[in-house]
């Protein structure tokens, strides 16, 4: 997942140590760092070096009181293409330590939660979110979401535009989404850095940080940079505007790159003035930051991935990815994630030839990583039923694709597209217990989240209200505390 | 036991003549959902672009037969608000006829002239299972049959209060249907559509006093120029603000003869235009409503019906702080009509989601399919004639493989008029054109294979 420099302390190192879990065991174990010969740099003013606080918004996290359990009854689709009925998942210190059927051992002292005639999936996860970005209500002031002062933004992190008071965080939880990436705006070839967090309520967004997931970049192709920019008679104004400055950006990066690297290793002369743009960017080059690159049609996709080549870095995933069905064969070899709706389509020229096949047909491709994601505060609330669109078209089209296939495409596949496989996405042993029961099987209009779990604590609860939270801007807004047919006041 | 009625329609209050198909068909062995009730094991009979009978039964002999057994029979669904047929890029001006932005044209401006029988908007939402439209002028305020995603759009000027009409009348509604051919036009003018709330009272100067006064002027004369034609032609009346061709669009809505569709979303601002309604003698229509839950029971007494899109439950601004998913479920308990809205022009078929999950969320599965069909045309005053399948109504006919508000569930069969439409648009097309990941066969690049 993360890849580390041989020539410095990396930012994939750096946001290892500060990892809670994912990266504790590496760094326990890895001690190649030590073994690097290197002279030791010597120590620069606070701030001016950033290996020396790699993690200056240190995730304050820590999940909601919980207790061990075991949820028994459900059907259950484990997010690794498994079906279970009538099965059993064990959750212990708020991690999964048991899936199987009706038989598989409850230890003593969990309490048993009766899921029977429901179905249980991992905990959602919207890799595609403007959350706290561009809250609710969005109105003068509200408005954090796109730093569109210039085509290259890297420099800019979106958890310093997060307003954690956001109700949407709240109805998404609703929806079952435990997790969620908080994206810039596509108004810039870089936008900046992209955050994941836990949704779960706090007063300040280090508190939904989730620990040791990997930053983003995001990046832009297609009509959105060149129309902003251009409309002010700058660079770019054309596609080929966009590939120049994306090309200019990782050069000058590598020189960054390259002279801390030089400076580390001779000590000698003034170390580079530090640069957050390029700091991102070279995060990108040695791996610990990932690409999420916002790209509608193919044959811009096509040209990123040779960027990448370029300069020798990886894309993680295309994000609204309306054509990756044109480019389905070549994204799964290259590993690359298409992030897509399914319904979405006709809003501009590059999201013209949407289908809504888009995830079936990505997902026929052996080693494809297809997920369905949002960008949206409302869509975000029924992800599960987009991806049922989703499977319904494919099934029209005569592909055999089964529910707990489908499934993966915002949970396990949606990890992987944020390089937290390793964590969440999936009900296995091990992993963070993110888990939704929902009324009735999730690819019907008619389900609805019971309980949502976020590392096995419950965090929401359709049937008690104490489970129903409400952010400090909804308290005693208009309709505060007035019961609208028959839900308890409050709850959207 | 046989309950074939011929009951030919009279289809004289249809402006446009549809292309009949002559043939008799009956769609058999359904779950049939009239609109307004149910029917197990139903029988549709069809022809000459109408529906001849609803029963029980066998088929008519010599009828041709659609095998309906497991499946579920509905009207065909009428969204309202989509702007099908008059925009077909959002981002692509020119592409747009949905709004209009002369001074001179407001409440004259008539979306009729603009639609585009061979738009590809129409075959994606004809898979959606619509069959009927209404297309409502588009204005600032939202709901007016824009729901743009421009996606992280805030630079993209579409926001909040982002104007696009300088009149306080987005101008005249129609009603279309979507089957193929080359007139979609059913009934032009049904509706007069007006944002109030922050997009009104932008448009007016900023606030909703100045707003609510400028109504009022303007009604006064619209009566004043419907009284004195003859003295306006001679200049001898004084100067009026709007230009004559608004004035001339506003004399029914002024008469109460036309409808008028108010976009108001804070229950504050829906009691003021209820009382305004009340005080002016205007037939009003709300749309939107966010807020409406707050203020049901005097909606209701208002006989005021309401299009909204359910799902709308985040407060995009000030005026929706309000909102719940349980909006559609308590206006409905309380008496009002209600419309179910789809997602704007191209996701206009999510309609029948909105209104799964309006349904999930408190409202009775009969109310919302109503809400899809039989309540669109009783508002815009064409109950009888489409969204319902009873003797005499278009012969628009829907045939699903489940429950219509399921996203699992896809249509099989459509009739529109009696024509069965086929089942294709261009994104299938490109659907088939890549379905084996976009390798070549042969050699020669898909564009060869046609």
């Amino acid at each position: 997942m993360m890849r580390r420099s041989l020539r410095g302390p990396s930012l994939a190192v750096v946001v290892c140590a500060a990892a809670l879990s994912a990266c504790t065991t590496t760094s326990g174990s890895g001690s190649d760092e030590a073994e690097t010969p290197r002279r030791e740099a010597r120590a620069l003013p606070a701030g001016l070096d950033y290996a020396a606080n790699p993690d200056p918004f240190p995730s304050t996290y820590a999940p909601l009181p919980r207790d061990n359990m075991a949820i028994v009854g459900a059907t259950i689709l484990t997010g690794t293409d498994q079906r279970i009925e009538n099965g059993v998942v064990v959750i212990t210190d708020g991690r999964i330590t048991a899936v199987g059927g009706a038989n598989t051992p409850v230890p003593g002292g969990h309490r048993v939660v009766d899921a029977r005639g429901r179905f249980v999936t991992p905990g959602i996860i919207d890799v595609h979110s403007h959350l706290g970005v561009y809250p609710s209500p969005g109105v003068t002031g509200m408005s954090d979401g796109n730093e569109a002062t210039s085509p290259n933004t890297a420099q800019v992190w979106a958890e310093h535009s997060i307003w954690p008071q956001d109700p949407g965080f709240n109805t998404a939880r609703a929806g079952g989404v435990t997790t969620l990436q908080i994206l810039p705006g596509s108004a810039n070839l870089f936008g900046g850095r992209s955050v994941t967090v836990r949704n779960v309520p706090s007063v300040t967004m280090q508190g939904m940080k989730f620990p040791g997931a990997p930053y983003g970049v995001k990046m832009a192709c297609g009509e959105n940079p060149s129309r902003v920019y251009g409309g002010r008679n700058q660079s770019p104004a054309t596609g080929m505007g966009n590939v120049a400055g994306y090309r200019a950006a990782f050069i000058a990066a590598q020189d960054y790159r390259d002279k801390w690297d030089r400076w580390r290793e001779t000590g000698e002369g003034s170390p580079p003035t530090r640069n957050l743009q390029n700091e991102t960017l070279a995060g990108v080059l040695d791996g610990s930051i990932m690409v999420q690159n916002h790209c509608y049609r193919a044959d811009e996709m096509a040209v990123m991935m040779d960027i990448a080549d370029e300069f020798g870095f990886r894309i993680t995933a295309f994000h609204h990815a309306i054509e990756a069905y044109k480019l389905a064969p070549q994204l799964a070899e290259a590993g690359i994630c298409a992030d897509m709706w399914t319904g979405w389509w006709g809003f501009k020229m590059e999201a013209l030839d949407a289908v809504e096949e888009n995830a079936a047909l990505v997902d026929a491709q052996p080693g494809s990583c297809a997920v369905i994601h949002s960008d949206d505060a409302q869509l975000t609330q029924r992800l599960n039923q987009e991806v049922a669109a989703a499977l319904a078209a494919g099934r029209r089209a005569g592909m055999n694709i089964t529910e707990e296939r489908a499934i993966s495409w915002i949970t396990s596949n949606a990890a992987r597209s944020l390089g937290i496989a390793d964590e969440t996405g999936s009900l296995e042993p091990g992993k963070r217990a993110d888990v939704v029961i929902w009324s009735a099987n999730p690819f019907s209009v008619y389900a609805r989240a019971d309980q949502v779990y976020i590392d096995g604590a419950l965090t929401f609860d359709r049937a008690d209200p104490r489970y129903q939270p409400l952010s400090d801007f909804e308290l005693g807004q208009p309709g505060y505390g007035i019961a609208a047919a028959n839900i308890a006041p409050g709850a959207r | 036991m046989r309950r074939l009625i011929s009951l030919l329609a009279t289809a004289a209050t249809l402006v446009a003549a549809p292309a009949l198909s002559q043939e008799l068909t009956a769609i058999t062995g359904g779950r049939v959902l009239t609109g307004t009730s149910v029917i197990e094991n139903g029988t549709v009979v069809i022809q000459n672009g109408r529906v001849v009978s609803v029963g029980i039964g066998a088929a008519p002999s010599g009828a041709r037969v659609i095998d309906a057994r497991g499946r579920v029979v509905t009207p065909g669904l009428v969204v309202v608000d989509a702007g099908l047929g008059a925009s077909e890029i959002s981002s692509v001006n020119g592409s747009d006829d949905l709004s209009n932005s002369a001074n001179s044209i407001s409440a004259s401006f008539d979306v009729s002239y603009g639609l585009d029988p061979w738009s590809f908007t129409l075959p994606v939402a004809r898979l959606g299972g619509i069959t009927r439209a209404v297309v409502i002028p588009s204005h600032g305020g939202g709901g007016g049959g824009h729901s743009h995603h421009v996606d992280d759009s805030d630079f993209a000027g579409v926001g909040e209060g982002g104007l696009q009409s300088p009149g306080l009348f987005a101008g005249q509604a129609s009603v279309i249907h979507l089957a193929s051919g080359t007139d979609i036009l059913v009934r032009p003018r049904v509706a007069m559509a007006a944002p109030f709330g922050e997009a009104g009272a932008g448009i007016a100067g900023g606030a909703r006093g100045a707003q609510f006064v400028q109504f009022k002027e303007t009604l006064a004369e619209v009566r004043l120029y419907a009284r004195n034609r003859a003295a306006y032609d001679r200049a001898g009346i004084r100067d009026l603000s709007l230009s004559r061709a608004d004035l001339e669009a506003l004399i029914p809505v002024a008469n109460g003869d036309m409808p008028l569709i108010v976009t108001v979303r804070r229950a504050a601002d829906i009691l003021q235009v209820l009382r305004l309604a009340d005080e002016e003698g205007i037939d009003l229509i709300l749309d939107g409503a966010d807020e409406g839950w707050l203020v049901a029971s005097q909606i209701a007494a208002a006989g005021v019906p309401v299009l909204l899109n359910p799902i709308d439950n985040l407060p995009g601004n000030l005026e929706t702080r309000a909102a719940r998913m349980e909006n559609a479920a308590a206006l409905n308990a309380a008496g009002v009509v209600i419309a179910i809205k789809g997602n704007g022009v191209h996701r206009a078929r999510e309609a029948r989601f909105n209104a799964g999950n309006a349904v999930s969320h408190g409202l009775p599965f009969e109310a919302a399919i109503a809400a899809l069909t039989v309540n669109p045309a009783r508002i815009f005053g064409m109950g009888g004639q489409f969204g319902e399948l009873r003797p005499g109504a278009a012969a628009d006919v829907v045939v699903w493989d489940g429950d219509p508000l399921e996203p699992l569930s896809s249509v099989t069969a459509q009739f529109i008029n009696g024509q069965q439409q086929d089942l294709t648009s261009r994104q299938i097309l490109l659907r088939d054109r890549y379905r084996n990941g976009g390798r070549p066969a042969g050699g020669m690049p898909l564009a060869y294979g046609n």
